[in-house]
């Protein structure tokens, strides 16, 4: 039993006579101990999924899913209390900008008491004393001293890692990371990601890490998904995903790294923009920007195939069909 | 490339820019050294990227470059002349030929005028050309960095960002400058996008034969588009160099760090990580010695107590680097063997 | 410059922002509209405007003309009412409508110079104290700062007791009295965006502090100095309408309404008429023009925009 199973989850935007589908029948499951890496640019749709997981997403917007399954429970068919109690406990997510997520007016040993309070309960001295274990966990120097600090007194990297520390104050058994590191410098990012792996390994917590940066995703995560305006356009190991990428979006994407224009003097780029809420193409979604498009992908939208646990939504997969050249 | 002179567009000797930082009402001032001697100098044609972390100083130098900031000392070189000792009138007119692109394409285009509008500024503030012909130039840069006419009568904010960071371009083109200080010109730019931006730039380096100082973390964008590089740390020079020495055969050991830590897609390209404990250290209060001592494996007590100085390294490269000096790095042998 | 170089394949991309960009006043009117009681602040305001301006031509009578046959006929609609004066007359025998109507062109009128000189004074060193800052800052703030710590009514009582009453004085001593918060917002503003990319990009550009200030940084300000503006505009017609009630601003026989007012406190309970059109005029107006500033807020608002 995966530890996570999200099949065909959807958000809507927009109104009745003009939807915007932000998430389009998105599946794919996690299990304890593993990192799944979700890929896409901006306008993908990964943020928005796992804000709809974690049952954040307001009024306008809609959530529906097929199967959105923790341990084998129904979070969809849940009521609102219930699904709480199991997010923020047993499912935990850490943002983006951690100077914006913290509360500016408390210290930070008070917002991780306050996470372990709601969940765990506890008197205020035995939640002092797990907090500071919980700081020198994540590698947080002094952290008797530390506990009384306000966000605003920290670097980047230190208020990252007092996110993390709430985030595992519970032991949760999946840890949502959506885009940890973007706001970090490369050498901070270094270290945030390698405290989110040794804590993944230690607890065998799921982790799901979500980035625009696929170099990122190749080195710490095991199976990956592909996302491209809101679809996932492939998913599969990680190795496998970006030695042979089978979709051409994923293929793009690499090669318009500069890593992989190493020597050129022009970066591969692929054309055009991702298509916004008021423009998105009949077809195969990527079609007006594709190298390889055909008649075909003009007027059908391809389904995800899955042949040895490596799925695309392509008609002519690279690889797949040989005379297909640039 | 059309007839210049040899020597270099842009050049800074010993650039510095020190901020007083009150501490309180009854304590002495603090001082930051955000820029702390720094040397360059860059060609028509080429790029110079400056690389760091935040903090290093690099957005700082990026505003010296283009006088939005007097340097506390040190000359700065445009063509060979000296134009920190300009009057205010010449200074205006040496300031058109170095312009700036910021990192975010949406805090850089005013909200409230049009395209047409943002880009014709320059000339209507400098120049007497007419309206009709401003419009032209407008309209021709705007076609240049691969946007339409009808872009001309549009606000920011119906715009991406990557169309946003080539309007950024093309109004930085309108005064026909010689140097464009970028600073981080394509890091909130998704990837794709990114590769569009920066080959525009490449290309409109190539036609019109512009100097780029091209500031970034990102080492991956660095290595493809710069010819030279600057490694900052603190506001200090740690290393310089051509790109394939920097890239290939790094000898600070900041400079091999950040290398390792960028996260690369192709197995092949990865080396082996340097983890570097801490982190910055505050600029209010920077260690004593070399700045990297703190966090450098190779620290021994000179490092503690005496501040390296550039030096020449091999051909195109100058480290400050005691342990360079004294020859105590393994690794250095065994890279110039690649 | 010569045309776009044919080496360079720079690929054009249609712009993703939806079927026809939107002009601006077009965009502000859709989020405008959605707030009824904004619609019909305006429309009730469009209604007095063009009272006040065709005062002439649509009161039945001039606004001082009395009629000594009639002093304090009620209103049509109650006993003893006259067709001609559909609301009554007042003690010296006035048209009440007729000086409804000519004094709805002073309110407005006055109104609108009240807050156009504070506006535009406001504009002015709220900018200077905000761009500049230091020493001129400071000078700037603080003595906005003692006028503002002074009650409002009663500086302007002040103010006019030296220069004495009349409507002129009354109007200056309040643009004086409303200075302060448009100092204060604007300057609130300007240091917002004193320090933005966009400014500093047309600082490089070569431009002058004051046209940064004007030319620049001023039209990102003027959102809410627009809906203060507009909640000036009422708070304006009230002062003034205090001020006439004190028998400090418009003298007799201007039919300005708080003067009319004032000179209707002995009728208050054998003629109510004399009192409540006023009153009521004051309140319509005033209403109308708060729920349009509320309706301008949500509107210019960009948070509250998707």
């Amino acid at each position: 039993m995966s530890l996570l199973s999200v099949q065909e989850l959807s958000v809507t935007f927009g109104t009745k006579e003009r939807p915007f589908r932000a998430v389009d029948r998105l599946s794919y499951s996690v299990e304890a101990g593993e990192v799944l890496g979700i890929v896409g640019e901006s306008g993908s749709g990964k943020s928005v999924s796992s804000l709809a997981l974690m049952g954040l997403i307001d009024f306008p917007g809609k959530v529906s899913a097929k199967q959105l399954e923790f341990e084998g429970q129904d979070l969809s068919a849940m009521s609102d209390r219930a699904r709480r109690k199991i997010t923020g406990d047993q499912i935990a997510m850490i943002f983006q900008d951690p100077m914006t997520a913290l509360n500016p007016c408390f210290t930070v040993g008070n917002q991780i008491m306050e996470a372990i309070a709601v969940h765990q309960g506890g008197s205020k001295k035995e939640r002092r004393l797990k907090t500071i274990e919980l700081l020198r966990q994540v590698g947080i120097p002094a952290p008797e001293s530390r506990i009384g600090s306000y966000p605003h007194q920290l670097s980047g990297g230190m208020s990252q890692r007092i996110m993390i520390a709430m985030a595992i104050a519970c032991d949760p058994k999946l840890l949502i990371a959506d885009e940890p590191t973007t706001a970090l410098d490369v050498t901070i990012q270094a270290q945030i990601i390698d405290l989110l792996l040794e804590l993944q390994r230690k607890k065998n917590m799921g982790l799901i890490l979500i980035t625009h940066d696929l170099a990122l995703v190749a080195e710490s995560a095991d199976r990956v998904v592909v996302m491209y305006a809101g679809q996932v356009v492939e998913m599969g190991p990680a190795s496998e995903v970006f030695r042979n990428p089978q979709h051409p979006y994923t293929e793009a994407l690499m090669k318009s790294l500069p890593e992989s224009g190493k020597g050129q003097a022009r970066l591969n780029a692929l054309a055009g923009v991702v298509p916004g809420a008021n423009d998105r193409p009949n077809g195969c979604l990527l079609n007006p920007r594709c190298p390889y498009a055909m008649a075909r992908c003009r007027e059908e939208e391809p389904e995800l195939i899955t042949t040895h646990n490596h799925a695309v939504r392509c008609f002519i997969p690279l690889g797949a069909t040989p005379e297909v050249t640039e | 490339m059309t007839d210049r002179e040899q020597g270099p567009v842009l050049a800074g000797k010993g650039l510095k820019q020190h901020y007083e930082i009150s501490l309180g009402a009854f304590k002495p001032k603090g001082i930051v050294k955000a820029v702390d001697g720094i040397d360059f100098s860059v060609m028509a044609g080429k790029t110079l990227a400056v690389v760091g972390e935040s903090g290093c100083g690099k957005s700082s130098l990026a505003r010296q470059l283009t006088l939005i900031e007097t340097p506390t000392s040190g000359t700065l070189t445009f063509d060979g002349q000296d134009i920190l000792s300009l009057s205010p009138a010449e200074k205006r007119l040496a300031r058109q030929r170095i312009q700036i692109i910021f990192q975010n394409p949406y805090g850089s285009l005013n909200p409230r005028k049009k395209v047409g509008q943002i880009l014709e500024e320059p000339l209507v503030i400098n120049t007497d050309v007419r309206p009709a012909e401003r419009k032209e130039r407008a309209l021709s840069l705007l076609a240049k960095v691969g946007l339409k006419a009808e872009h001309y009568d549009r606000y920011p904010h119906m715009f991406s960002g990557g169309q946003r960071q080539r309007i950024a371009i093309a109004r930085g083109l309108m005064m026909n400058p010689r140097v464009v200080v970028a600073d981080e010109p394509v890091s909130a730019l998704d990837v794709s996008v990114q590769a569009q931006v920066l080959n525009l730039m490449m290309d409109l380096q190539q036609e019109f034969g512009l100097a780029y100082v091209f500031i970034s973390h990102d080492l991956s964008v660095v290595e493809h588009i710069a010819d030279d590089v600057l490694v900052m740390y603190l506001g200090k020079v740690v290393e310089s160099g051509t790109t394939e020495q920097i890239f290939n055969r790094p000898q600070h050991p900041y400079t091999r760090a950040l290398l390792s830590s960028t996260p690369r897609i192709d197995p092949a390209n990865r080396i082996e990580k340097i983890r570097l404990p801490g982190e910055l250290p505050s600029p209010l209060k920077p260690p004593s010695g070399c700045a990297f001592h703190g966090r450098c494996q190779y620290a021994n007590e000179r490092c503690h107590t005496d501040t390296p100085v550039l030096s020449q390294a091999g051909h195109n490269s100058a480290v400050a680097c005691f342990a360079v000096e004294e020859q105590r790095l393994d690794y250095i042998k065994t890279t110039e063997l690649a | 410059m010569t045309q776009a170089d044919p080496s360079i394949t720079v690929q054009v991309h249609p712009v993703s922002s939806g079927p026809a960009p939107r002009k601006p006043l077009a965009e502000f009117w859709f989020y405008f509209k959605q707030n009824k009681g904004a619609v019909i602040g305006l429309a009730y305001i469009c209604f007095i405007v063009s009272i006040a301006l065709l005062a002439d031509l649509l009161a039945p009578h001039s606004a001082t003309e009395q009629f000594r046959d009639f002093i304090l006929t009620p209103p049509v609609f109650s006993d003893g009412g006259q067709m001609q004066f559909l609301l009554g007359t007042d003690g010296v025998g006035r048209d009440i409508l007729s000086r409804l109507m000519h004094g709805a062109r002073l309110s407005l009128f006055i109104g609108l110079v009240i807050v156009s000189i504070s506006l535009v004074l406001g504009i002015c060193f709220g900018l200077i104290a905000g761009y500049f800052g230091g020493l001129l800052d400071t000078t700037i703030m603080r003595l906005s700062d003692i006028l503002q710590s002074l009650p409002a009514l009663l500086l302007a009582i002040a103010v006019v007791a030296v220069l004495g009453p009349s409507i002129v004085n009354a109007a200056l001593a309040l643009s004086l009295v409303y200075l302060p918060h448009y100092i204060r917002l604007t300057r609130a503003s300007v240091l917002a965006e004193r320090h933005r990319d966009y400014v500093v990009a047309s600082s490089v550009a070569g431009a002058s502090a004051w046209r940064l200030m004007f030319v620049t940084i001023l039209p990102n300000c003027l959102a809410p100095l627009i809906v203060q503006a507009t909640l000036g505009f009422s708070n304006a017609i009230l002062d003034m309408a205090a001020l006439g009630f004190l028998g400090l601003g418009a003298q007799p026989p201007l039919p300005e309404w708080g003067t009319m007012l004032a000179t209707a406190r002995e009728f208050i309970q054998s003629a109510w008429w004399v009192v409540t059109f006023p009153g009521l005029a004051i309140l319509t107006t005033v209403l109308a023009f708060n729920l349009m500033g509320d309706g301008l807020r949500d509107a210019l608002d960009p948070k509250l925009k998707q």
